[in-house]
């Protein structure tokens, strides 16, 4: 039997019993939980986490909101199907371990996730409470909920079979595909070893999600979890460069998962790209995040009262915030169309705005100016009016001619996307890469190479961190069935 | 970890380390280069290699004292530890047999220079090496070079040692007295640029080996973007060596003062 039906059966008794207490009219009654959150005026002078998290009683109000629908859409929400309403409805009868083992049955980083996932248009946005015009049940709180109890309990992942296949998995890369993939095989039994070329693990959830929204401790409890779990993890190790595939080969591993993540930053290329003061938000956040710089750390960073973000994502919205706290007075975001394209979450917005931020909403810089040591001191942005829908969707930001100006700025960061790192892809002969320069895989993430199985932004280009553990998760699935299979012929 | 084996002071401000990192001994090429950081709060650091024993799994580093970080690495003694080496980073020098290969290098930039001097001679090229200085004391590794190229000029602005003159007048009495078909030029950025105007003259291939800024290495920060041809490129993936004559060597020595 499937576990996760003994964990969280809809037809369980107490789980039938929870949905008697109480009649729906009841339960649509309760208004949507409030995340507690720091006040803006004190946020912007530290680093701390937002977001504090739900009490016991919050989590508890809000568990017994979900109507445990026989057919719950949120699921299909979500990127890895995680079952949403059998670890809701734990948490509602008081069993939030059992709620965290459920969340891990199909995430590998429920902390992470319930902090950084857009539920607002996965999960939540299937809610049936949408279709009443309700708010929806706070998915993400919740899954914070279990997950930071749990870890906070030294809970990890279960393995069910300790190291018992004696397969050896090397694994490219420690973010949250990395990790996840890492996870899924290490519970399956394989001896896993992650390679890491920073000094940290962690990927992105070390060097580009800032503290104040994804604490380096939780990022950390979780890498412990794995560690306990059996996965070994190598810093300063570049595959490709210090190692090769057929290093790795020789050194027994039986394949590996390439998880390199994102590389170069994409410029626009406009005149005053490489003044000095204007950057990439992943060098930004690097020197921030990472190297600790302006906080202690040994690395500088460029500061200045006027700093400008170019972009509308997380990332943008990441760095803009992290500019606030380190001290800027205008700190802008510089985007091309309205608020309502931005592709950042609305919560990062929302926050944004609260601790001050200025959105240049329908303006798109043309150059950047610069003094006569070199730095910048001024961009051009050119207005814009939207027209009609482009591909995406979204209606396509068109210049009003003539209409250009110029605004004062002494940092410039620029966050308009990320290409695939090309180390992997430049040392692997046979690797087949697309012309983006992503690994090309297929349905089962295996690369042209049968025994190298690739996912998240190396394959995507760039996507959510959510989706980069789906990737995780489903290569581990499939190279198993494989692995498996072989050691039966 | 990464232990220190032994340490040689060439000059005050310049120290060359000879550090434990077997899998980076092993696979280093001639033109590739580490990333080294040392304390908890330790800025990254890029370093070229000079030098590497596989047999005793040691690379050899030549660091200057120009800042901070820099200085805490040249206080290191022998049995200390860095406390990250990453690498070997960078594409490797294209190493082929063209004829006669003029080498010149400036200040620390003789150190990365000295494995593509033993590679061009060894894949059968006339190599003459062309070390400058400011004076006597600063030209290190002379003995080094002298070793593995054919002919050794050695230049000094106040004539203290060598000919007195700049690494360009040297190089180009060799490009004006025999036919040169390659000149690799590593240095301070100043020095590279003129290296480079003075061959596009003489329309000779010229490789410049670049030490920007880098945070990562690995090609995620953009921090080392250089443009060359026209295009953004990055030192530490595309490079770090390049065309010289395609390189903006005005918007890189911009770019290296950012931090200043």
């Amino acid at each position: 039997m499937d576990e996760r039906y003994t964990m969280a059966s809809r037809d369980a008794e107490w789980r039938s019993k929870l949905r008697q207490e109480m009649t729906p009219v009841q339960r649509r009654a309760i208004p949507r939980v409030k995340m507690n959150e720091l006040p803006a005026d004190y946020r912007i002078t530290n680093n701390e986490e937002v977001n504090c998290g739900l009490s016991e009683a919050q989590a508890l109000q809000e568990s017994t909101r979900c109507l445990d629908c026989p057919d719950p859409q949120c699921v299909q929400g979500c990127p890895v199907g995680i079952d949403i309403p059998g670890f809701i409805k734990n948490i509602q009868r008081g069993d939030i371990s059992m709620a965290a083992a459920v969340l891990r049955q199909t995430s590998a980083l429920p902390a992470v996730c319930g902090r950084v996932c857009p539920q607002e248009r996965q999960c939540e946005s299937r809610c049936i409470y949408n279709k009443m015009k309700l708010p929806s049940v706070a998915i993400g709180y919740l899954e914070r909920f279990a997950a930071d109890h749990a870890l906070a309990q030294g809970d990890g992942p279960v393995q069910e079979k300790p190291l018992s296949k004696n397969i050896k998995i090397a694994v490219v890369g420690s973010g949250p595909c990395g990790l996840s993939f890492a996870g899924e095989m290490v519970r399956r039994g394989y001896g896993v070893t992650v390679f890491e070329a920073l000094h940290e693990i962690g990927g992105v959830l070390k060097y580009g999600i800032p503290e104040f929204r994804l604490p380096n401790s939780v990022v950390e409890a979780e890498i412990d979890s794995l560690r306990k779990a059996g996965v070994e993890f190598y810093t300063d190790i570049v595959i490709g460069k210090t190692l090769s595939y057929d290093d790795l080969l020789n050194q027994g591993f039986k394949a590996m998962f390439v998880a390199s993540g994102a590389g170069l930053p994409r410029f626009m290329g406009i005149p005053g790209e490489n003044l000095s003061g204007v950057m990439s938000s992943n060098e930004y956040l690097t020197r921030i995040n990472l190297m600790n710089a302006g906080r202690g750390g040994k690395t500088p960073v460029a500061t200045g009262s006027r700093v400008a973000v170019i972009g509308g994502g997380n990332t943008a919205m990441d760095s803009v915030r992290t500019a606030r706290r380190m001290g800027a007075t205008d700190a802008m975001i510089i985007y091309r169309r309205s608020k309502d394209e931005m592709p950042a979450r609305v919560e990062e917005v929302h926050h944004a705005e609260e601790e001050g931020v200025q959105f240049l909403t329908l303006h798109n810089p043309v150059e950047y100016i610069g003094d006569e040591n070199g730095r910048v001191r001024a961009m051009r942005l050119q207005k814009m009016v939207l027209g009609e829908p482009d591909e995406s969707g979204r209606r396509s930001p068109v210049p009003v001619d003539g209409d250009i100006v110029e605004v004062p700025v002494d940092v410039v960061i620029v966050s308009v996307g990320v290409s695939p790192n090309p180390l992997i892809p430049d040392s692997i002969d046979g690797l087949d890469v697309s012309r983006r320069g992503t690994i090309v895989v297929d349905e089962s993430m295996r690369s042209s190479m049968p025994l190298i199985y690739a996912g998240g932004d190396i394959v995507r280009g760039g996507a959510t961190v959510i989706l980069a553990m789906g990737d995780g998760r489903k290569a581990a699935a499939a190279m198993d069935e494989r692995l498996s299979a072989e050691q039966l012929n | 970890m990464y232990e220190i084996v032994s340490k040689r002071n060439f000059s005050e401000n310049v120290v060359q380390f000879v550090v434990k990192a077997p899998l980076i001994a092993r696979s280093r090429r001639p033109g590739h280069f580490v990333i080294v950081r040392t304390g908890k709060e330790g800025e990254r650091i890029p370093l070229t290699i000079s030098d590497a024993d596989v047999e005793k799994g040691t690379i050899t580093l030549v660091v200057q004292a120009i800042g901070e970080s820099t200085r805490d690495i040249c206080r290191l003694d022998a049995g200390d530890c860095l406390t990250d080496v990453v690498g070997p980073l960078g594409r490797a020098t294209h190493i082929e047999k063209v004829g006669t290969v003029v080498c010149c290098g400036g200040g620390v930039g003789v150190a990365p220079l000295l494995p593509i001097i033993k590679a061009m001679k060894a894949a059968g090229n006339r190599v003459v090496s062309v070390l400058a200085a400011r004076t006597r004391d600063l030209i290190i590794l002379e003995d080094e070079v002298r070793r593995s190229s054919d002919e050794l000029v050695i230049m000094t602005d106040d004539g203290s040692y060598g000919d007195k003159g700049l690494v360009t007048d040297g190089v180009e009495a060799v490009i004006k007295r025999e036919p040169v078909q390659q000149v690799v030029t590593i240095g301070p950025a100043v020095m590279m640029k003129f290296v480079s105007k003075l061959t596009e003259k003489y329309d000779i291939p010229t490789v410049a080996s670049l030490n920007t800024i880098m945070v990562d290495g690995t090609g995620m920060c953009g921090a080392c973007r250089v443009t060359v041809g026209g295009k953004t490129r990055f030192v530490c993936v595309d490079g770090p060596e390049f065309d010289a004559h395609q390189v903006d060597f005005d918007e890189m020595i911009m770019r290296l003062r950012a931090y200043n």
